[in-house]
């Protein structure tokens, strides 16, 4: 890693450590939590959680925040499914658009961009801090998907939607190998591009960046567009995996993919965390939560550990920066 | 009450701030204190009012030997301090202000708010200021609040009052009313500290002065015994060893010209921060551009620089080309770099690594990264630099001041500027540092690259620059070449209020 190697190394392996340990102490504890079966189960619940919360991590690097993602998952869900079931009518026009499967997900992945897109212009064109301008979007794409959906689900979209949600490819559940794929994406985005390194710039010193010819808004536009898209790509999966869009869906997505950020090292305050680390706060997360079903604790419980393990992860984050 | 100080010594790292100062403050007197930037007069004010705790020597208050171990302490002890910049939160109102953290409070434990008021009315009184208590902060001109900090002052009953540059952003109408004050409150028996760089103020307030220079106490006496030629001749001393610059061949290539330059003050309008500057630069040249705190020459350069283009107007033109310089990006683009003076805030990411900070302004256009490239950049700039460290992955936090320095040279280098500004740059480096600095500059410059130096310090400027430009008040005052420097003209050419009798830029 290029930026901050050293604390970096020490806090990504820190991770690991944790979630090594939790797997063999829910090993011990269960003997169903090492099956091929369960573990797949754990990569596929997570996958959706990884596509948010990698778009949030660059969104965090760059000291900002992203409230809207489960909204606008929610919303480019419904519109995958609404254009695959029903496709697209220009009434004035008279005209009628069809949609295919692929044509429907790419509809659902711009309409994610361009949300992404209007966060990121609110935030650099009127200096809305962040936080308030991505709270708005939080319920306005809320709102846009009642309307879209009249409230009612989305179903029965086909076999093809359905694969993408629930099928295999070369052993290893489809869900997983978009996630996958994302993340290679993005690792390889963060750290090997211009782009990538002046995401980490901003977050580090924005006036430092913006003296060193930077273009701030440009970065910071392109950021919330991908974050909203990667939230786009998971509302595919999610309606895929149900074979329907429900109006409801992703909420308090968000909250999971910030702490899936939090918990693998990001800083809030930016210019320190990895995309590779957000991967393994998710999956603490997924590893805490099927542990906890396995061993029949109260979904209400997993709540409450979900939020401890948050703390835990923050204290232990602030106390390593104490005596770096 | 009579303040004492005696042979008052600091140091900090790599230099001695203050060398055994002595310094004897009568009670019902103005003192002036006079230095140049740097010369240990903060330092000073700093350890009267118990910011530094930690000093060798003794005060003496009333004769009694005391130590302040906070700010607290000497606020307790009757010192109370009036800083350059006002420290008053604007969205609460006047008497709020007054009061903050020391509130009148009814039997109950609630806010005595009448009680406050009343008291803020009678303190208003004191300092001229008929507006009422409960008017905010924000609603005030510049000059109001400052009445308002003394108002602050004279509330604790404070019995000795320094003051910093007090008249700094002030109009002749308010310094006249501040000097009334300043007058009212000697008559009370309050001992007042005066700092100010302006000559004609001091000559009319003072009673006694003291000069410090390089933290050594040059001379003390009454304002009636002394001149303003001999002020001068005190801060700026006989003994500064002056390398003269030889180097005048080859620098007849003109690569930049700025001409009638004007910058609109960000907060005040109609206000001009910077206005009519031109000048040339030519090729392979060090300009220096000398002035005091608040000159406008870290706004000049960020002007050029291309940071306020929404309020600044002017002519450039690069190797004889007319050109536009919009922000930072096209500001690289066409060869200019700057060394910015906040090195910590404005010109490294301290959390990153040293060879991530020198490739930063580089990155542009780069598709794919690599590494490998950057390290070795970076390895080939901590050679030819000196740059202290155990590798390029060493993150910036980790460097000593001068070496982040360094760095942040080595950043602007890496995009092989034409033209370099430097703003201070070694400010706060230690006397190894800055020579190595030095001699850099000087073989840049020798290689053809154009360098504008903004320094403070006299030596400084008068060892690397082939010409001077001299800024006061937002404006070029006087210009010298390196061969006909004078330093006493100098230093009178930086000093506020000596462009012409017409004082446009104080006029709010």
């Amino acid at each position: 890693m290029n930026i901050t190697f050293n604390n970096q190394l020490l806090r990504r392996s820190q991770s690991l450590i944790a979630l090594f340990l939790l797997c063999a102490l829910i090993a011990l504890l269960s003997d169903k939590f090492l099956t091929a079966t369960n573990l797949w189960n754990v990569l596929r619940q997570i996958s959706v959680n990884v596509c948010i919360a990698v778009g949030m991590t660059l969104v965090v690097l760059m000291a900002g925040i992203d409230l809207s993602v489960g909204s606008v998952l929610a919303f480019s869900g419904a519109v995958c499914a609404g254009l695959i079931k029903y496709g697209f009518a220009f009434e004035s026009l008279d005209l009628f658009v069809g949609f295919t499967v692929l044509g429907g997900i790419l509809g659902a992945m711009l309409v994610g961009l361009l949300l992404g897109l209007f966060n990121g212009w609110v935030i650099t064109k009127f200096v809305v801090p962040p936080f308030v301008a991505t709270l708005a979007m939080l319920t306005i794409a809320r709102g846009m998907t009642m309307l879209y959906t009249q409230g009612i689900p989305v179903s029965n979209l086909g076999p093809e939607l359905e694969y993408i949600g629930s099928g295999w490819l070369l052993g290893i559940p489809v869900p997983v190998w978009i996630s996958l794929i994302v993340v290679l994406v993005f690792v390889f985005i963060s750290r090997r591009t211009a782009f990538g390194r002046y995401i980490y710039a901003i977050g580090g010193n924005e006036k430092v960046a913006f003296l060193s010819g930077i273009n701030i808004n440009r970065i910071k536009l392109a950021v919330y567009g991908l974050a909203g898209m990667l939230a786009a790509v998971g509302g595919v999966m999610v309606t895929a995996r149900l074979n329907s869009a429900q109006p409801n869906a992703g909420m308090t997505y968000e909250l999971d993919a910030i702490a899936a950020v939090v918990i693998g090292g990001t800083s809030l305050s930016g210019g320190v965390g990895s995309v590779t680390g957000t991967v393994i706060g998710a999956a603490i997360i997924g590893v805490l939560n099927n542990g906890l079903v396995l061993l029949n604790v109260s979904p209400f419980w997993q709540q409450v550990a979900k939020g401890v393990v948050i703390l835990l992860a923050v204290i232990i984050d602030k106390m390593n920066r104490k005596e770096a | 009450m009579l303040l004492e100080t005696q042979n008052i010594s600091k140091s900090f790292p790599g230099v001695k701030a203050l060398d055994q100062v002595s310094l004897r403050l009568q009670p019902a007197s103005v003192n002036a204190l006079l230095g140049e930037n740097g010369a240990g007069k903060s330092t000073l004010l700093k350890i009267l009012t118990g910011v530094y705790a930690r000093y060798e020597g003794t005060i003496l208050l009333n004769g009694e030997p005391v130590r302040f171990g906070s700010v607290r302490e000497a606020r307790q002890a009757g010192i109370a301090i009036i800083h350059q910049e006002l420290n008053l939160v604007p969205q609460l109102t006047v008497a709020e202000n007054l009061f903050l953290g020391q509130e009148l409070r009814t039997p109950l434990g609630l806010l005595d708010v009448a009680g406050m008021n009343r008291k803020t009315e009678e303190v208003l009184a004191k300092v001229n200021l008929a507006i009422p208590p409960q008017t905010r902060v924000q609603r005030l001109k510049v000059g109001e609040q400052q009445l308002v900090e003394i108002a602050k002052v004279l509330l604790t009953d404070a019995a000795v009052i320094l003051m910093d540059e007090p008249t700094s952003a002030l109009s002749d109408a308010e310094i006249d009313n501040l000097h009334r004050i300043i007058r009212a409150l000697k008559q009370e028996g309050r001992t007042i500290v005066y700092i100010s760089h302006k000559m004609d103020e001091l000559f009319r307030i003072a009673d006694t002065y003291s000069v410090l220079r390089d933290g050594v106490m040059q001379g003390e006496g009454r304002m009636a015994d002394t001149t303003e030629q001999e002020l001068i001749r005190m801060m700026v001393g006989r003994d500064v060893r002056i390398e003269t610059k030889t180097n005048g061949t080859g620098k007849e290539e003109e690569v930049l010209r700025v001409s009638d330059l004007g910058l609109q003050h960000p907060y005040v309008s109609r206000r001009m921060a910077l206005q009519g500057i031109s000048f040339g630069l030519k090729k392979g040249e060090i300009l220096g551009i000398f002035g005091l705190m608040g000159a406008g020459r870290t706004e000049l350069l960020e002007t050029l620089f291309g940071l306020h283009p929404d309020r600044s107007k002017f002519d450039l033109v690069l190797e004889g080309k007319p050109c536009k310089v919009q922000s930072p990006l096209s500001a690289i683009r066409q060869g200019l770099a700057f060394v910015t003076e906040d090195r910590k805030g404005e010109g490294l990411i301290l959390g990153a690594d040293i060879s991530a900070n020198i490739s930063l302004p580089t990155l542009a256009g780069k598709a794919v990264l690599r590494k490998s490239k950057e390290n070795a950049q970076a390895r080939s700039y901590i050679s030819r630099l000196a740059i202290k460290t155990p590798s390029e992955g060493q993150l910036c936090r980790n460097l000593s001041g001068g070496n982040q320095q360094k760095v942040v040279l080595a950043k602007w280098l890496s995009t092989q500027p034409r033209i370099l500004f430097m703003d201070e740059p070694t400010r706060g480096i230690d006397i190894r540092a800055k020579h190595d600095f030095y001699e850099l500059m000087k073989q840049l410059a020798a290689g053809g690259m154009s360098i504008i130096l903004v320094s403070s310090e006299i030596p400084e400027i008068l060892t690397l620059s082939d010409r001077i430009l001299v800024m006061a008040e937002g404006r070029i005052t006087a210009s010298f070449s390196a061969s006909d420097v004078d330093e006493d003209r100098l230093l009178k050419a930086a000093l506020p209020g000596q462009i012409n009798p017409d004082r446009r830029l104080r006029q709010p």
